[in-house]
C-alpha cells in the first residue's frame, strides 16, 4: 500500500486560520495534526506594564466572538486576588451579559457554521434557500444573544461597560424590563432549536472523554465554581495550573492543553452539560427530555443538541434575572490597594468552555505576568484525537469523503482558532 | 441574474475576528445583501469558495507575519475595490504594542520553543502595503457603517462615514461631559466618531477605539488630562491601545512618555 495524505490549507466555518494534515500508512493513521497558523499577538507580553484596571478592555480583544468571557475571567481573576466582593446585582448583571454572549455564540454556531454539515450545504446563506424559516430563526436568535449584550454592555463585539469590580454603569429595572418580549421570544425560538437539532441524523459514534467543567453547588455554571472533571478532579481554579500543563508543539502556534498525565480532555457546551445535567433550568430540562438527549453525551456529532439545550438555559435564565433585578447601590467596588498580589487567578465558562486567567500585579497594580488558557487550546488535543478515530473509521471513503469527514469532526467542537493561538506559557521564564 | 450579481470577498490576518463577525452581526441584512452580492470567499462562514478577481474585498486583520505580504498583494492584484475594515487592518491593532517593545522578547515570554515562530517585528496596517480604497475605522467597526460601505461600493459612490470627533455624536445623544462635568479621562476629542458615543453613555471615558478624527488636537487634549492629575505611563497607556500605531496617537504617547516634556 502507499502513503496517503488528506490536507485542509484553510479550515472553512471555524473562527480563525487552522489547516488539517492526516498521513496515513498501509491502512494506519500515522499523523493527524490540527494545524494553527493564526499569526502569534502576544497578548501575555503586551499585558505586562499595563494596570490592571486596563486588562478586561484588552483581553476582551483575543476574541469578537467571546469577548465577554475574557472580560469575565479577567474581572474575577483581579477581583479575588484583590480581595474584591461585587455586590450580588452586579453578579446577577455578569450572568446576564454571559447569558447573551452564549445565546449569540451558540446560535451562530448551530445555524451558521454546524448546521450546513448536517443537511448538505456549504454555507447558511445557500441552505436558507430551502430552509428559509430555521436560517431566520437562528438570526432571530442570534440577535436576540447580541440585543441583551448591546444593552448591557453598549455593544455587542467588544462591549464597553464591563469594569473589575462590577460595571461602570448599571441599567435601570426599565431598560432590563425592555427586553422581555425579546427574550420570551428567543426562548420560543431556542426551543425550536432543540427540535430542529434533533431532526438531524448523527453518525454514531462514542469518544471516551474526560469532561472537565466548573461546577456551582446551585447554578449551571458561568462564572463561579470549582474544577471539576468526570474522572473525579475537584480543585478550586487556583489550583489549575497544577492539574493542567501546556506543550508547545511544532506545528501549531497555539499551545496544547493536557492533564498533569498527559492526556487530553474536553472543555465546552458537552462537559459542562455532562457535569452539570441536573443544574439546568425547567424550560431545558423539559426540552432535553422532549428530545430525548442522553444526560452524559458522548457522541461529539450531537454537541449541536447540548448547544440548543444551553440557548434555550440561557434565555430562562436571562429572563429570571431581569424579573429579579433591582439596581445595586453603587456599579463597583474599587480597590486602594496594595495590589502587590503574585497570583490573581479564576476561570469562568466562556460559549466554548474553560477559561482560566492568572495575573500578578506590582506595588501600583501594573500587571507583571499574564497567563491565559483559551477553551481551544485545552481542545486542541482532544480533537486530533477525534480525528484519528474519525480517519480510522471512515478509511474506505475517497480522498473527498474522508476530508469532509475530518472537518466535520473539527467543527462539531466550535473551535476558536483566534482564541487558542493568543495563549501562552511562561515556561521559559519559570526554568 | 445570478451571474451579474458583484463578487464580495473577505479576507483576514492578524485579528479577533470581531470585524468580520459584524457582517454575520447584521441578521436583518445578511440574506437580502446575499442576494445583492455574491460572496465567494468567506471562510468564516462558507466552505463555498470561488477564485477572484473580487469586485469587493474586506479585510480584516494586521500585518504580522512574513507570508502576509505576498498574500495581501495577491488580494490587492484580485480585488477592483478593497476596503479594511477594523483597527487591526487600519492602523495595526492591540497587536501593534509589539511596535514599541522588542519582538524577541515578546516571543520568547510567550513561547516555550520560539524559534517555531516565525513572526515580524511590527504590526503594521494594510494600507502599509499596498493601495487601499477605503478604510473603516472601529474596535470593532460599526455594523450600519459596514453596510453603508459596502452599498456605497456596489452603487460606484463614496461611502459617507463621518470623520468629525466622538464629541459631536456625544452631544447628538445628550450625553453629559464627562471630562468636564466628573473629570474623567475621556479621549473623545480626538477620536473619530462611529461608536454611538457608547462609553459616555455608560459613564466612563472614551478609549479611543475608532482611532483619530480628522483635526485632532492632542497636545492640547493631553494637558488638560495632566491637568486632572493623569501621571505620564497612565496618559502613555491611554493613548497606545487599540489604535496605538496610528499617527496622531503614536506621537501624542510619545510626547507623554515619562522620559519627554509633558506637552
Amino acid at each position: 500500500m502507499t502513503d496517503r495524505t488528506i490536507a485542509v490549507d484553510y479550515l472553512a466555518r471555524v473562527e480563525g486560520e487552522g489547516a488539517l494534515h492526516v498521513r496515513i500508512h498501509d491502512r494506519t493513521v500515522e499523523e493527524v495534526e490540527l494545524r494553527i497558523f493564526e499569526p502569534p499577538r502576544f497578548f501575555e507580553a503586551f499585558l505586562r506594564g499595563r494596570s490592571y484596571l486596563e486588562a478586561p478592555d484588552i483581553t476582551a480583544r483575543i476574541c469578537g466572538i467571546c469577548p465577554v468571557a475574557y472580560q469575565m475571567s479577567a474581572c474575577h481573576a483581579l477581583e479575588h486576588g484583590l480581595g474584591l466582593t461585587p455586590a450580588p446585582a452586579v453578579r446577577a448583571l455578569r450572568r446576564l451579559l454571559y447569558c447573551g454572549e452564549w445565546i449569540e455564540s451558540h446560535a451562530l454556531h448551530v445555524y451558521l457554521l454546524h448546521a450546513p454539515d448536517f443537511l448538505g450545504y456549504p454555507d447558511a446563506i445557500r441552505m436558507a434557500k430551502d430552509h428559509p424559516e430555521a436560517v431566520h430563526r437562528g438570526l432571530k436568535l442570534k440577535k436576540a444573544g447580541n440585543a441583551l449584550m448591546a444593552r448591557l454592555g453598549g455593544r455587542e463585539i467588544h462591549p464597553v461597560n464591563v469594569r473589575v469590580g462590577g460595571f461602570y454603569r448599571c441599567p435601570s429595572r426599565e431598560e432590563l424590563d425592555e427586553l422581555r418580549p425579546t427574550l420570551e421570544e428567543a426562548l420560543a425560538l431556542a426551543e425550536e432549536t432543540v427540535r430542529f437539532a434533533a431532526s438531524f441524523s448523527f453518525p454514531s459514534v462514542e469518544e471516551p472523554y474526560e469532561f472537565v467543567a466548573l461546577r456551582h453547588p446551585e447554578e449551571y455554571p458561568m462564572n463561579e465554581g470549582e474544577i471539576v472533571s468526570s474522572r473525579g478532579l475537584r480543585i478550586p481554579a487556583t489550583r489549575f495550573e497544577e492539574e493542567f500543563h501546556e506543550l508547545q508543539v511544532p506545528h501549531s502556534h497555539a499551545l496544547h492543553s493536557v492533564r498533569r498525565d498527559g492526556g487530553s480532555y474536553l472543555v465546552g457546551p458537552m462537559a459542562r452539560y455532562a457535569l452539570n445535567r441536573d443544574r439546568l433550568g425547567p424550560r431545558a430540562d423539559a426540552i432535553a427530555r422532549e428530545v430525548g438527549l442522553e444526560p452524559v453525551v458522548t457522541n461529539p456529532f450531537r454537541s449541536v443538541l447540548v448547544r440548543a439545550v444551553e440557548m434555550v438555559y440561557a434565555c430562562e435564565e436571562a429572563l429570571r434575572i431581569v424579573g429579579s433585578y433591582r439596581p445595586p447601590d453603587r456599579p463597583f467596588v474599587s480597590s486602594s490597594g496594595p495590589f502587590d498580589v503574585p497570583g490573581c487567578m479564576a476561570a469562568t465558562e466562556a460559549p466554548r468552555g474553560l477559561l482560566y486567567h492568572r495575573y500578578a500585579l506590582d506595588r501600583s497594580g501594573e500587571i507583571t505576568e499574564a497567563k491565559i488558557v483559551a477553551p481551544t487550546s485545552q481542545n486542541q488535543k482532544r480533537i486530533e484525537d477525534d480525528l484519528r478515530d474519525v480517519v480510522t473509521r471512515s478509511l474506505d471513503l475517497d480522498d473527498a469523503g474522508l476530508t469532509d469527514a475530518c472537518e466535520r469532526a473539527i467543527r462539531n467542537h466550535d473551535p476558536c482558532i483566534s482564541c487558542a493561538t493568543h495563549f501562552l506559557t511562561l515556561d521559559l521564564q519559570r526554568n | 441574474m445570478a451571474a451579474t450579481r458583484p463578487t464580495l470577498a473577505v479576507f483576514k490576518f492578524a485579528s479577533c475576528d470581531g470585524c468580520q463577525l459584524t457582517l454575520l452581526d447584521c441578521e436583518d441584512e445578511l440574506l437580502p445583501l446575499a442576494d445583492r452580492v455574491e460572496i465567494v470567499d468567506f471562510r468564516e462562514a462558507s466552505s463555498a469558495v470561488r477564485a477572484g478577481p473580487y469586485d469587493l474585498a474586506l479585510v480584516e486583520g494586521s500585518v504580522t507575519i512574513p507570508s502576509d505580504l505576498e498574500r495581501i498583494r495577491s488580494i490587492r492584484a484580485n480585488s477592483r475595490v478593497l476596503v479594511t475594515i477594523g483597527a487591526c487592518a487600519t492602523a495595526g491593532g492591540i497587536q501593534a504594542l509589539r511596535n514599541f517593545a522588542d519582538v524577541r522578547e515578546f516571543r520568547e515570554v510567550v513561547y516555550a520553543r520560539p524559534e517555531f515562530i516565525e513572526t515580524l517585528a511590527t504590526s503594521t496596517p494594510i494600507q502599509d502595503h499596498v493601495k487601499v480604497d477605503f478604510e473603516l475605522r472601529g474596535c470593532p467597526i460599526n455594523k450600519v457603517q459596514l453596510l453603508e460601505v459596502i452599498t456605497a461600493f456596489l452603487g460606484r459612490r463614496s461611502p459617507n462615514v463621518p470623520k468629525e470627533s466622538v464629541c459631536l455624536e456625544c452631544k447628538r445623544r445628550g450625553n453629559v461631559c464627562v471630562l468636564v462635568a466628573h473629570g474623567t479621562p475621556c479621549l473623545g476629542p480626538v477620536t473619530q466618531a462611529g461608536c454611538g458615543a457608547i462609553c459616555p453613555a455608560f459613564d466612563r471615558g472614551c478609549y479611543g477605539c475608532f482611532g483619530p478624527q480628522d483635526t485632532p488636537n492632542a497636545p492640547s487634549l493631553s494637558r488638560t488630562l495632566v491637568q486632572l492629575g493623569m501621571e505620564p505611563p497612565a496618559l502613555q497607556r491611554f493613548y497606545r491601545t487599540f489604535n496605538a500605531n496610528a499617527a496622531v496617537f503614536r506621537a501624542a504617547a510619545e510626547a507623554a512618555s515619562p522620559t519627554s516634556e509633558v506637552p
